[in-house]
């Protein structure tokens, strides 16, 4: 392994407040709510900023600003929200540096993937859900498709403004309005948007931010001049705001947990394979609801394809998420980090062997090490419960129809990944694989263009492409 | 001479393909509007849900995976058999009161015609909701409908023909498979529908019918764990919170009841079929 002088990125480019209020109504408000905490760098510990933990009624104020805002917006021809989404996405790429850092202080995701993958995705989703602003008409959904109103967004903490991309850019481009809830540990870059949404003369209340936890987004959700609902996160909560909404004509969208196969045949090209099983589970430090988290291996080369990946894994550089070089960063918060624990513990005590790189972790922060776990039975924990984080769960099968019947054996149905050089093959798995998304030789590829969502347990709708747009309108 | 004497049918339930009696050994009896005894129905149990479920489960492989030309042809077929079932379900319709012969004719007419235009839609709902994706990256990106699976439907509690059909062909045109609690106070129709089902080339276990207390019946659906979707149309608001609440354990799609009274004889749009059909897109990369 080559050494590598550190090469961090500075932090001088963002101004991060030691306080923040609440985002209605285009304008910074003090909460109501007393409640306030602090979020961290988890790479560090240190504390960022100090960020209000939203009440109901500071809820209900930004859910009033967004109905008020909403047959104004609504109204607006659609050419004209389209250039409010432009000139965000515009904005976006402007201050993408400042926002790549921001993101990778507030949540511990390496600079490079911020700068390289979330960034420039965030500033396309704006982009793309830009053009479809005055285009509904064509898009399949009736010659004159109407918003629903207030959208009430609860986003998670593995890709805090990429989620938040998914969620805004579609919402207003239908003519709905807004009030987004970011995860309690990663606020900071959707405080940002804040900024930009001001930036870019966005009418007030149109977009409104209100942080908090748990107890915030579900006075959100619940909230009964909310019309929308859309959630990204656990499946456990997903079901309770499922069983919430029950009785109410509010249109819910969700995209929860996943357990993907990422399935390998004897004739797969390994090298490519084994950079995707590493892109599939050690991306984002495994933060990621489609990671494929259960590599499901051909017997035949099982050991082979086991050498190579845990050569490659040798190689991965574990630290300082602004460092340049890095490739795996902090796990994001104490809470998730023994959350992987646990389970990684379970792996052991059910007698699966587990296995990691000699790999230093840093003194300070939340870090866990690339993790690989072999023999792993269907049964183990680890390999039926979503880890969320760098461990991978190795099973073998022989047949295809035996990994089909594996990989589909899985409340879940987010996403899988299927490796060999026969297409018909692929295609033949690709068809019987129950999941939202089939990546076939590649793995965790996202395109604004591209639908994604879940079967099962994974939740139901799309978000992106066209599909997307139906998430936001009447229809 | 003395008028002969009618043979009477039995309704019974219809699983799997086949006319069983309900397990429990409970029916229930039927009467026209007027009040007038017209058979005895079975009640179907919680046991008899399960087994529908199963039955589903089971179909379900290979009426997803038939080509979607055959699942065309199977619908038109069935529009065919309940053609020639008219007279039958006109004397049906008007026994329980309430509609002329003329009306019910009508019903019937537009009962065939609904299945022959959702028969049209099995080779075309996938160009139409589909789509190849422009990636900004060097990789074939295409979304495609799949069914959801096993999708438990309480069928319209008016419109005992047309609304029931109405609500069975979207499901199944696509490739899921269903269990279908048929209207509680005229459940005849939808008896005499699973005989045209029986003699249509539809494989067993692709539509299973139930009749009895949708109150009783529609939660047992609602909460099963290997039920994926649920169609709430006929059920009563009340009914339909407890389902939909239930419906959230596995998260299944719900599709509610419509807000308002249904005109069934209007076009029926898109709805009721993308309501369960999951979206698949798979990426390739693309290269030399």
């Amino acid at each position: 392994m080559f050494e590598y002088a550190p090469a961090p990125e500075s932090r001088d480019i963002v101004d991060i407040r030691p306080s923040y209020g609440l985002f209605i109504n285009g304008e910074w408000v003090e909460p109501q709510s007393e409640e306030r905490h602090k979020t961290v760098n988890p790479a560090t510990e240190e504390v960022l900023a100090e960020v209000a933990w939203a009440g109901e009624a500071d809820v209900d104020r930004a859910v009033q600003a967004a109905a008020k805002a909403f047959p104004v917006w609504s109204a607006l021809p659609g050419a004209e929200r389209a250039k409010y989404l432009f000139r965000i996405a515009r904005i976006i790429q402007e201050r993408s540096r400042e926002l790549a850092v921001l993101e990778t202080l507030d949540n511990g995701k390496p600079i490079r993937e911020s700068r390289d993958v979330d960034l420039p995705l965030v500033a396309a989703h704006f982009f793309y859900y830009a053009g479809w602003a005055d285009k509904l008409a064509y898009a399949g959904f009736g010659p004159d498709p109407r918003p629903l109103g207030v959208a009430g967004q609860v986003i998670p903490w593995n890709f805090p403004l990429l989620m938040l991309a998914w969620k805004i850019a579609p919402a207003l481009a239908c003519g709905n309005t807004v009030v987004l809830k970011p995860a309690e540990t990663t606020p900071l870059t959707a405080l940002a948007f804040a900024d930009i949404c001001r930036q870019a003369d966005l009418p007030p209340g149109v977009v409104n931010i209100v942080t908090g936890a748990g107890a915030t987004g579900a006075a959100l959700v619940n909230h009964p001049g909310v019309d929308k609902v859309a959630f990204t996160g656990s499946t456990e909560v997903g079901r309770l705001i499922a069983r919430g909404l029950a009785g109410t004509r509010k249109k819910l969208t969700l995209e929860l947990g996943g357990k993907a196969a990422n399935i390998v045949f004897e004739d797969a090209p390994l090298d490519q394979a084994v950079e995707g099983i590493v892109n599939g589970i050690f991306f984002n430090q495994g933060h990621v609801c489609c990671a494929g988290s259960r590599l499901l291996v051909q017997e035949s080369i099982a050991d082979e394809l086991l050498e190579a990946l845990k050569r490659r894994l040798g190689t991965l550089r574990l630290g300082d998420p602004l460092d340049k070089n890095t490739d795996i960063g902090a796990i994001n918060s104490a809470e998730q980090l023994a959350k992987i624990r646990e389970l990684s513990e379970a792996g052991e005590a059910e007698g699966a062997e587990r296995w990691s790189p000699p790999c230093p972790i840093p003194d300070r922060g939340y870090w866990f090490p690339p993790t690989v776990f072999t023999g792993v039975a269907q049964s183990h924990r680890i390999a039926r419960e979503e880890i969320f984080g760098p461990v991978l769960s190795v099973l073998t099968f022989r047949t295809p129809a035996e990994a089909v019947e594996k990989a589909n054996n899985t409340p879940y149905g987010l996403s899988a990944g299927v490796w060999t050089e026969k297409g018909s093959l692929m295609l033949w798995m690709a068809s019987r694989l129950r999941a939202g998304v089939v990546w076939s030789n590649t793995f965790n590829r996202f395109d604004p263009a591209s639908p994604f969502g879940g079967y099962k347990e994974s939740g139901y709708g799309r978000e992106g492409g066209r599909h997307g747009l139906e998430a936001y309108l009447a229809v | 001479m003395s008028e002969r004497l009618a043979v009477r049918k039995t309704y019974k339930l219809f699983i799997g393909g086949a006319f069983p009696r309900s397990e429990s050994g409970r029916s229930y009896v039927v009467t026209s509007s007027k009040g007038d005894f017209l058979a005895n129905a079975a009640r179907a149990s919680r046991k008899d849900a399960r087994d529908a479920v199963a039955a589903a489960r089971k179909a379900f492989p290979g009426w997803s995976g038939a080509t979607a030309y055959n699942r065309g042809q199977i619908l038109y077929r069935i529009a065919e058999m309940l053609e020639g079932r008219r007279a039958q379900f006109v004397a049906e319709i008007t026994a329980f009161g309430g509609v002329g012969a003329k009306q019910a004719g009508d019903m019937v007419d537009a009962t065939v015609d609904r299945l022959v235009w959702y028969a049209g839609w099995s080779d075309k709902i996938g160009a139409v909701v589909g789509s190849a994706n422009p990636v900004a990256g060097p990789y074939f990106n295409l979304s495609s409908p799949e069914p959801t699976g096993v999708v438990a439907v309480v069928a319209p509690q008016e419109g005992p023909l047309l609304g029931l059909v109405s609500v069975i062909a979207p499901v199944i045109v696509t490739g899921n498979t269903c269990v279908v609690i048929a209207c509680e106070r005229a459940p005849l129709p939808a008896i005499t529908l699973a005989e045209v089902l029986a003699t249509s080339d539809l494989p067993g276990g692709v539509v299973n019918i139930l009749t009895g207390s949708p109150a009783e019946i529609a939660p047992w659906l609602a909460g099963h764990m290997d039920v994926n979707a649920v169609d709430l149309t006929g059920a009563d608001p009340e009914l339909a919170v407890t389902c939909e609440e239930l419906a959230a354990e596995n998260l299944k799609r719900v599709l509610r009841p419509p807000a308002g009274p249904v005109n069934w004889l209007a076009d029926p749009g898109l709805e009721r079929m993308t309501a369960f059909l999951e979206t698949k897109t798979v990426w390739h990369p693309i290269g030399v």
